[in-house]
């Protein structure tokens, strides 16, 4: 980290605790990019930090349209980061649409960074802007600092020969810059990126790497900027730490699972937003053997699974919403032939095709219930971007050794967002070894575990171990098809028993805050994170609040029912119209709050905290 | 996979103890005889076989065969079976399926095992109905035909089962008829040996939902006015007395009577090997003019294309030969990483 900033006179560096940026724009102005780069940097300087990227739907609307916004935001603080911030210290707009839009969220007095080049008269009525807010004193009560960033950028790259659109294309970089300086980060993590990046365009490469060095003396050069920020690191556990998206953290857990497990992990899959990052990922591990199969459909994925499975593969599946949806009588299949599979769901907005980029976790009935007849199966959900590395191996571990399909439920905002993770040693995995039958003798295909009545593993290839599964109910034992009633009651019952059992596997629910008091904010998925922060904050009023973050749906913890009933109200925020509710009531016969927001968005702190002082008022 | 002697398979080997359910005057029972020997004389270990069906008389198949054997759900047989080689490519993967389970739900898995060219064998029972649901048509069922849900006749045209395969890029391509004990047999030999995927439509009776749909190629050895028998390098030739023949005359077939100076020289001679889809075309498409017998045998049969489990496989061997065996610690660590002390 280079500079100082002494050479202005007046000038300040405040240090303070944290900070919440958010970059915003049009589709094509780079603002993933840039909000990746700026995360990717404070992470290695050593903050603990949450992400929301906010994406649309369409892969370009016309530009400079409402629809067309894209945004990204984080939050980097010296202390635990639980969500990426109800609000916003600093905004950068690159075009009208993208103030219009994301203003509401700036604090009052929050910087404000706009592109004056793109706020023109055509701009502005796409953005059905009625004046030109930059002149009209409607932005009185922020500190805004216009900047002329195409001008500014053609300026910096005008050695290069490029056309001017492409050297407009660099402006995020140069924002980059400006922002490096703004909060005293080193350019060098970016610089090397581009590097990378652009080892194959050396002309972009240098453009940008300009433009970034170009937006970072602007800000040092000019007196726009009387103060800079520095946010210190945060005391995180010591160890290994990289940043790490949810989807990448399940494409890695996948991996170490299959090492673990000791067989090969084959992913059928089928293109769909939020979730094909993990097909993405995990077709680049074929030095770990890995087998990924794009399938020409969301059931010819999930077929194939079942057949890799049968084979003697780890296998999964991948989807969102709809693609379950699609799923359904392969995952009956799965539970009636006894096999192991993981099937992950990236929840998105819905029904049906919904709303693709944006978040929500509304599929938890669905993965509960959704089969025909009694075809009870597993549930998980991981708690952050990080906690789908452990989640993904806890999966894995619960199909391999009861012998049955589990469900991963993760979200878009998990799946897209990004925090520090901190990398395990070889030692702290579970090991878990898979054992195929290979005894001919007293070899029945539905013989049982009698811990946990998973039958035994027998893939083809085995001599003497001929035999046929299928989808018809079998008779116990000998797995011949049966329509015996008594048999038929007996096998529903027994396939109910097998998923209870995994109790007995599980870890017992421990709240965090007061073991016992006036409220329990029950979450799950990735309501963690503004739940945790809003107890936190209450409980400082001296209130006795809990917080129970499930991590198993289904089962639940043997004891949540004796947990619930140690608290006066329980209350349960889900990203749904009530299903942990719905479930929680039914298992544990105990009567819930609900705060539901189905907006496509994760939960504010201030949201959860306001129902909670309403809640004990 | 060792070179150990095997054991002298018989058919009994591959029977199971199992009460076999289809109605009598089944042509399945005479499938299953085929495909029974047929395994037993394949010399690949009993253990490496795996019959995958979906769902239909056709799909109790596995049911009656003594290997490992996976009855799965309708139309997916042949996904399933894609799992299993992309895992195992060393085992021998059949499916078992019918007119409705391949070519209406399953379709669409259909075309693409077939274009992928994975090496697995189907075999394709084509009764023209839905049996197991009790007379509903299918889609190889007649224009007009009368069943249970089309009482005043089918709207649509039937699929070519073998003009879709070879659509698909197939190949390896064939069809058999259910009473043909000694072709089906030496059909389905030749499909054990073809590496690639391979599709074999039989022409099945279902006596009791759509008796007699096949009659007409039904003679035994095909003599028949409908149906000519199609053997690699021989001219095409068919009818009761063996008197008529097929011709190319410029971009058309058409047949002809021998004798008044044309011989068998004058006739198309059958090329399994030929790489263009037109002349394969040609044959399965005769059957739709009057006149014009239904081909049986073998349209196509070339293994110069490699199997996609091969090519998954050796992705995978390349990228370990150049990179080595993956590291896990290495992964976890990839990107940019930094350590907090204490």
């Amino acid at each position: 980290m280079s500079t100082t900033t002494t050479d202005v006179p007046h000038r300040k560096r405040e240090v303070i605790e944290e900070a919440v940026i958010r970059f915003c724009g049009d589709s094509g102005d780079g603002m993933q990019i840039t909000g990746t780069q700026f995360t990717n940097t404070v992470a290695l300087h050593g903050n603990d930090l949450a992400t929301f990227p906010d994406y649309p739907a369409e892969i370009r609307a016309p530009a400079g349209t409402l629809p067309g916004v894209s945004g990204y935001q984080v939050r980097f603080s010296s202390r635990d980061v639980y969500t990426p911030g109800d609000a916003v210290d600093a905004l950068i707009a690159m075009n009208p649409a993208a103030l219009k839009v994301n203003l509401p969220d700036l604090k009052p007095n929050g910087i404000l960074i706009a592109n004056v080049d793109s706020f023109t008269e055509t701009e502005l009525r796409k953005a059905q802007m009625a004046s030109n807010p930059l002149q009209d004193h409607s932005l009185d009560g922020y500190r805004l600092f216009p900047v002329e960033l195409n001008r500014l950028t053609r300026a910096a790259l005008k050695e290069l020969g490029m056309d001017a659109k492409s050297m407009d294309r660099c402006k995020n970089f140069f924002a980059l810059g400006m922002c490096y300086w703004l909060y005293n980060r080193s350019m060098d993590a970016t610089l090397r990126w581009i590097d990378d990046k652009f080892k194959k365009n050396h002309v972009l490469a240098q453009a940008n790497r300009l433009a970034l060095q170009a937006g970072y003396s602007y800000c040092e050069a000019t007196e726009a900027f009387q103060t800079s920020y520095e946010i210190p690191a945060a005391k995180l556990a010591p160890g290994v730490y990289r940043n790490i998206s949810g989807n990448a953290a399940l494409a890695l857990g996948f991996v170490a699972a299959s090492q673990k497990a000791g067989i090969p992990l084959y992913l059928g899959s089928y293109p769909i937003t939020p979730a094909s990052e993990i097909l993405q990922e995990l077709s680049g591990y074929k030095e770990f053997g890995v087998i990924t199969f794009q399938a020409e459909d969301e059931i010819a994925a999930i077929t194939s699974a079942i057949g890799a499975s049968y084979a003697g593969a780890l296998a999964i599946t991948t989807t969102s919403g709809p693609g379950m949806a699609l799923k359904t009588e392969a995952l009956g299949l799965a539970v009636m032939v006894e096999l192991p599979l993981v099937v992950c769901n990236i929840q998105r907005g819905g029904p049906s095709t919904g709303l693709p980029t944006k978040t929500e976790q509304a599929d938890l009935l669905q993965a509960l219930f959704g089969r025909n007849s009694e075809a009870p199966i597993p549930v998980l959900a991981p708690a952050s971007s990080g906690d789908c590395f452990w989640i993904a191996i806890e999966a894995c571990r619960i199909s391999l050794k009861h012998m049955l399909p589990v469900i991963v439920l993760s979200d878009g905002y998990l799946a897209n967002g990004s925090e520090p993770w901190r990398v395990p040693q070889l030692s702290e995995l579970p090991d878990f070894p898979v054992r195929f039958e290979t005894k001919a003798e007293g070899f029945h295909p539905y013989k049982r575990d009698p811990d946990t009545l998973a039958r035994a593993w027998a893939v083809p290839g085995t001599p003497g171990l001929e035999h046929r599964i299928g989808g018809l109910e079998k008779q116990d034992v000998t797995g011949n098809v049966s329509y015996e009633p008594l048999n038929h009651e007996h096998m529903v019952r027994l396939r109910a028993e097998k998923v209870e059992l995994i109790a007995n596997d599980i870890p017992a629910a421990v709240p965090e805050g007061d073991d016992c008091g006036d409220l329990l904010v029950v979450s799950w998925g990735s309501t963690h994170g503004p739940v945790a922060a809003a107890v936190k904050a209450q409980r400082t009023k001296g209130r006795t609040i809990g917080h129970l973050h499930l991590r198993y749906l289904n089962p639940l913890p043997k004891n949540v029912a004796e947990v619930l009933k140690r608290y006066k109200t329980i209350l349960v925020p889900e990203m749904n119209m009530g299903q942990l509710s719905l479930w929680l009531r039914a298992k544990c016969l105990v009567e819930t709050q609900q705060l539901n927001k189905i907006q496509g968005k994760p939960f504010k702190q201030s949201e959860i905290e306001r129902k909670i002082e309403e809640v004990l008022s | 996979m060792t070179t150990a002697a095997l054991p002298p398979y018989t058919k009994k080997d591959f029977q199971t103890d199992q009460e076999v359910r289809w109605c009598p005057g089944c042509g399945d029972y005479a499938i299953l005889s085929a495909v029974q020997t047929v395994f037993a004389e394949a010399g690949i270990p009993r253990e490496n076989f795996v019959v995958v069906s979906g769902i239909g008389c056709s799909s109790r198949f596995p049911y009656y065969t003594n290997t490992f054997g996976f009855h799965s759900i309708h139309g997916r047989a042949p996904a399933v079976a894609s799992g299993i080689k992309m895992v195992r490519p060393d085992l021998e993967v059949w499916v078992a399926t019918g007119d409705g389970d391949s070519l209406s739900i399953g379709g669409n898995h259909t075309i693409h095992m077939l274009r992928r060219n994975v090496g697995i064998k189907v075999l394709m029972f084509n009764n023209r109905i839905y049996g197991l649901t009790k007379g509903q048509y299918s889609p190889t069922s007649e224009l007009g035909k009368v069943t249970k849900t089309t009482p005043f006749g089918t709207a649509d045209r039937p699929f070519n089962p073998i003009s879709l395969a070879i659509g698909s890029e197939a190949t390896f391509v064939a069809r058999s008829v259910d009473v043909f004990q000694q072709h089906m047999k030496e059909t389905l030999k030749k499909a054990v040996a073809h590496r690639g995927s391979a599709y074999i439509e039989v022409l099945q009776n279902c006596n009791i939902f759509n008796d007699g749909a096949w009659d007409e190629v039904r003679e035994k050895d095909a003599r028949s006015e409908h149906a000519v028998l199609l053997e690699h390098g021989k001219p095409l030739i068919f009818g009761k007395n063996r008197d008529k023949g097929i011709r190319l005359n410029g971009f058309e077939l058409e047949v002809v009577q021998l004798g008044n100076g044309i011989t068998e020289k004058d006739l198309l001679v059958h090329d399994e090997k030929d790489p263009r889809p037109a002349y394969a075309f040609l044959l399965a498409h005769m059957e739709l003019r009057p006149g014009f017998p239904t081909p049986i045998g073998v349209l196509r049969a070339w293994d110069d294309v490699p199997r996609y489990e091969d090519v998954v496989a050796s992705q995978i061997q390349e990228v370990q030969a150049k990179k080595g065996k993956g590291d896990l610690m290495k992964l976890l660590r990839s990107g940019d990483i930094w350590e907090v002390k204490n």
